[in-house]
């Protein structure tokens, strides 16, 4: 049998009160004036957190297989490209 | 990638879980989380379209989406974050206590996890039932009576264009909560099955593989919260 | 030295193989065997065909005369959105993967069985339930808003059966999701020893890359699906541009999925034809790693051109632009597998098998309809020819001409395999001939119809037109016989078809290692995979005892 990686119970409590925190802290950022800035920054502690949960809740650090991390990054590549492609018509509609 | 070589390990020919056509527990283990992966990469485009219609209206309705979206009560929102939280690391010590064998402990993770799931979709219930009085669910019976500025003016906004704001958010966390009521049911039937001794410290993929999926469903409430309770709060 | 095959007549005559191993209707319904459920599949997939053509009959019948006189108008709606829902989500999206795909994956990997056994009877299970909820739609009134449900007549105003149509496409679109998801798992985990990527049939390869597009595109379409639904039931009008919301959303969404389905069609019919092609000239694929890599190229560009099905929508020039750009850059995989495979006839010894016949079709066919995909790339020619006929001529180039004949190439290769039968040679140079003659004089008359100006969808069209639509009604009646005769004559063969022995064609591939049929769990003996695929020179350089094919 493979050897399985055990991740310690305090790794994941610790993880688990971060992801609070920065709940908290998204949170209350929102209501702090940053002009555009406020979707950017919601958005990099969003995926901060999930980083997280995607890491150690759901042992991608601790994996050897490298297959899950292609199939993760494809995910979300082609999630991108969704969004991207489908926003270069939406931005240049007002061009002339 | 790792080639699995067909070695059968003695063991394993013995183990009752092995399917006929793996050579060894490990093969099988193996393709069933990669078989996972590959299923939450379906879930990530699934929600996707929907991220894709909330970042096209975003853009081109920001005054319209951003009066919606100050009618949510931000405190439900926030609580129900922290309840998916939690609820993912009662999953992941579920997990770790099947790791050490110790059965019992790991049904009462399971447990919790579910009833954490049943919280979240309480107070969603709550929540659509406030959007249900405010006459603010999109169809026939809309009606939005507007949103005002700090010092109390009424900031003009089109009331057919803020339903859109209601389609999505309705659209999208209904589309999650659907998969939480999923997530629930699949937890419930691994705490059963574990109560029943069918999983141990040699065996334990199912749950590990819900564990995944769980935590999938939490990340995209990770997204949901800021993107529909948080767009515009600081006016 | 490493020679593949192994003299046929020294493997033993199975005492059971997956077809006499239990007769039950539920040794059928509830197996997990992925031999028992590609036939499940063929089944299925062959009656949906037959509805599909019949439903081109009316279509062809129609227009036989200018006037509309068939049908009403509306009825016409719904006979092409038939036509076209059928052929596209219950016939060319599943009919290789899910018939000769599931059949030969595990056998060519020398596997047991896929990854997943019962999550592939479960993939066969949603495909007929599917069918089912979309024939119940057909048969209360059908549905009238073309096979692209475009908004906002299918959220607004259409009274047709939207919903119910929309839901068989949403399981048949899990069905194929999970048919994906195995073929990716088994083909990443169980591999035979020594059976590196690089040794792979080409069949592999190319229902590899489709599987990847499947998982990938499907949801996408789903969510589309769901939110249609919603807006048509509880006016969540994400859609409708009285809330602002924008029609051309939905375009995106839906193309998104449905542009790279159409790669999810074409290309495990051009893994077959590298099977084909290698068999029958005798010779090893030219340039394998670039057409392994060209599946994949295929599957990934497949995701970057959807708009070019949008360009006098009212997307932005702009964006137009870009994606006509990107549409180019799509055929040159494609070209690619095409110099390779005609690279790889040069100096072979031909044979005029069957399956070399379509395989020949194919490679013509598929040709032209790539293209004319250039010419509906280049915006200057799209403005003129899109939603004309030229477009529905484009399109089942490569469909009919393309995935339909690679899959009738491969059914004919492999039926030995699939049945213990061998079918008629002469009905089936026939009938390919027929197909290929029917299939132009259906289908060519289409470009010159659409270059002068008749519109697609439509019922009724100026006199005109009418010579060169009898033509194409003409080819069609020629078609369909080429359709109906294999139909009878492999139904024949099972019956009374000569025994095939393991290895009729003297071709490569694991598959041909092992009895025809072969028995349920495909091997007695894990294989040991120490040679390249399509190692042809050294198979010939061992004559088998058994005649090589006919």
């Amino acid at each position: 049998m493979a050897k399985e990686h055990v991740v310690s119970v305090g790794t994941y409590l610790l993880i688990g009160a971060t992801l609070l925190a920065l709940t908290i802290a998204t949170t209350l950022i929102a209501f702090v004036n940053l002009g555009p800035f406020n979707a950017a920054v919601a958005l990099t502690i969003a995926t901060f957190k999930a980083l997280l949960v995607i890491l150690f809740f759901m042992h991608v650090k601790y994996t050897h297989e490298k297959m899950t991390r292609a199939v993760i990054v494809s995910g979300f590549f082609f999630l991108a490209i969704l969004l991207a492609l489908s926003m270069s018509d939406y931005m240049t509609r007002a061009w002339r | 990638m790792a080639d699995s070589q067909a070695t059968v390990v003695e063991t394993d020919v013995q183990n009752p879980e092995l399917r006929h056509h793996f050579a060894d527990m490990e093969q099988q283990k193996n393709a069933a989380s990669l078989g996972m992966w590959l299923f939450l990469v379906t879930e990530i485009m699934f929600f996707g379209g929907m991220f894709c219609a909330y970042l096209v209206y975003r853009t081109s309705h920001f005054a319209a989406l951003a009066a919606g979206s100050q009618t949510l009560d931000i405190k439900w929102g926030a609580i129900n974050t922290a309840v998916l939280i939690v609820s993912s690391v009662t999953v992941v010590l579920a997990i770790n206590a099947i790791q050490f064998g110790r059965q019992k402990l790991t049904v009462a993770y399971l447990v919790i996890t579910v009833l954490l799931g049943f919280v979240f979709l309480g107070i969603k219930s709550i929540e659509y039932t406030n959007k249900f009085e405010e006459h603010h669910v999109p169809g026939p019976g809309f009606h939005f009576t507007g949103t005002f500025d700090d010092n109390g003016k009424q900031i003009p906004v089109a009331e057919n264009e803020v339903q859109l704001f209601f389609s999505l958010y309705f659209a999208m966390t209904g589309m999650h909560a659907l998969h939480m009521i999923i997530g629930i049911g699949i937890m419930s039937t691994l705490a059963v099955m574990t109560w029943k001794g069918r999983f141990s410290q040699g065996y334990y993929t199912p749950i590990e593989n819900a564990g995944l999926y769980w935590h999938l469903v939490d990340i995209i409430w990770i997204y949901l919260f800021p993107l529909l309770y948080l767009i515009s709060r600081h006016t | 030295m490493a020679s593949a095959a192994i003299p046929a007549n020294s493997i033993p005559v199975a005492k059971t193989n997956y077809l006499t191993n239990g007769f039950s209707l539920k040794s059928w319904l509830l197996t997990t065997d992925h031999k028992r459920i590609a036939v499940l599949y063929l089944i299925s997939v062959t009656l949906f065909f037959f509805l599909g053509g019949f439903f081109a009959m009316l279509i062809r019948l129609e227009l036989l005369t200018p006037q509309g006189d068939l049908m009403q108008a509306d009825t016409y709606n719904k006979v092409f959105t038939m036509h076209g829902m059928i052929m596209v989500f219950f016939f060319l999206i599943p009919v290789v993967p899910a018939t000769l795909g599931n059949f030969l994956v595990p056998l060519m990997i020398g596997a047991k069985d896929l990854a997943f056994p019962r999550i592939n009877l479960l993939s066969w299970y949603l495909y007929v339930i599917a069918g089912g909820l979309f024939l119940h739609c057909m048969l209360v009134g059908g549905v009238d808003t073309g096979w692209t449900f475009y908004t906002p007549f299918s959220t607004a105003a259409s009274n047709t059966h939207v919903i119910e149509a929309g839901l068989a496409v949403f399981i048949a679109g899990f069905s194929s999701i999970f048919t994906g998801l195995n073929f990716i798992v088994t083909v990443h985990r169980m591999r035979a020893p020594g059976l590196t990527w690089d040794r792979l049939p080409l069949f592999i390869w190319a229902n590899y890359a489709t599987s990847l597009i499947m998982i990938l595109g499907t949801p996408v379409v789903a969510i589309t699906i769901v939110l249609v639904a919603v807006e048509r039931l509880f006016h969540l009008g994400i859609f409708d541009p009285r809330l602002g919301g924008d029609p051309l959303l939905f375009q995106h969404l839906f193309w998104f999925y449905s542009h790279p389905a159409v790669y999810i069609m074409i290309l495990p019919s051009m893994g077959v034809i590298s099977e084909l092609i290698t068999c029958f000239s005798r010779k090893r694929i030219f340039g394998y790693k670039f057409i392994a890599l060209s599946s994949v190229a295929i599957a990934v560009l497949g995701f970057l051109v959807w708009a070019h099905h949008m360009f006098v929508a009212g997307i932005s020039l702009y964006a137009a632009m870009i994606f006509s750009f990107l549409t180019f850059f799509i055929g040159v995989p494609s070209a690619i597998k095409v110099f390779n495979w005609t690279a790889t006839l040069y100096r072979g010894a031909i044979s005029y098998t069957t399956p070399m016949l379509y395989a020949f079709g194919f490679i013509g066919l598929f040709t032209i309809g790539g293209l004319t995909g250039l010419f509906l790339a280049t915006l200057g020619i799209d403005v003129h020819v899109t939603d004309t006929y030229f477009v529905v001529a484009h399109f089942h180039y490569v469909m009919v001409g393309g995935v339909l004949m690679g899959f009738l190439g491969g059914m004919h290769f492999w039926w030995p395999k699939i049945s213990g039968r061998l079918y008629p040679e002469g009905w089936a140079r026939l009938s390919a001939l027929l197909v290929f003659v029917g299939f132009n004089l259906t289908f060519f008359p289409q470009f010159i119809l659409g270059y002068i100006g008749m519109p697609r969808r439509y019922w009724q069209y100026p006199g005109e037109f009418q010579v060169l639509n009898v033509l194409s009604t003409a080819g069609a009646s020629v078609l369909a016989v080429g359709y109906l005769l294999p139909m009878i004559y492999f139904l024949w063969s099972l019956r009374y078809g000569p025994i095939a022995s393991a290895n009729p064609w003297n071709a490569a591939g694991l598959e041909w290692q092992t009895t025809s049929p072969p028995p349920t769990f495909n091997f007695d003996e894990t294989p040991v995979v120490t040679w390249e695929a399509y190692n042809y020179e050294e198979i010939d350089a061992h004559p088998q005892e058994v005649p090589v094919g006919r």
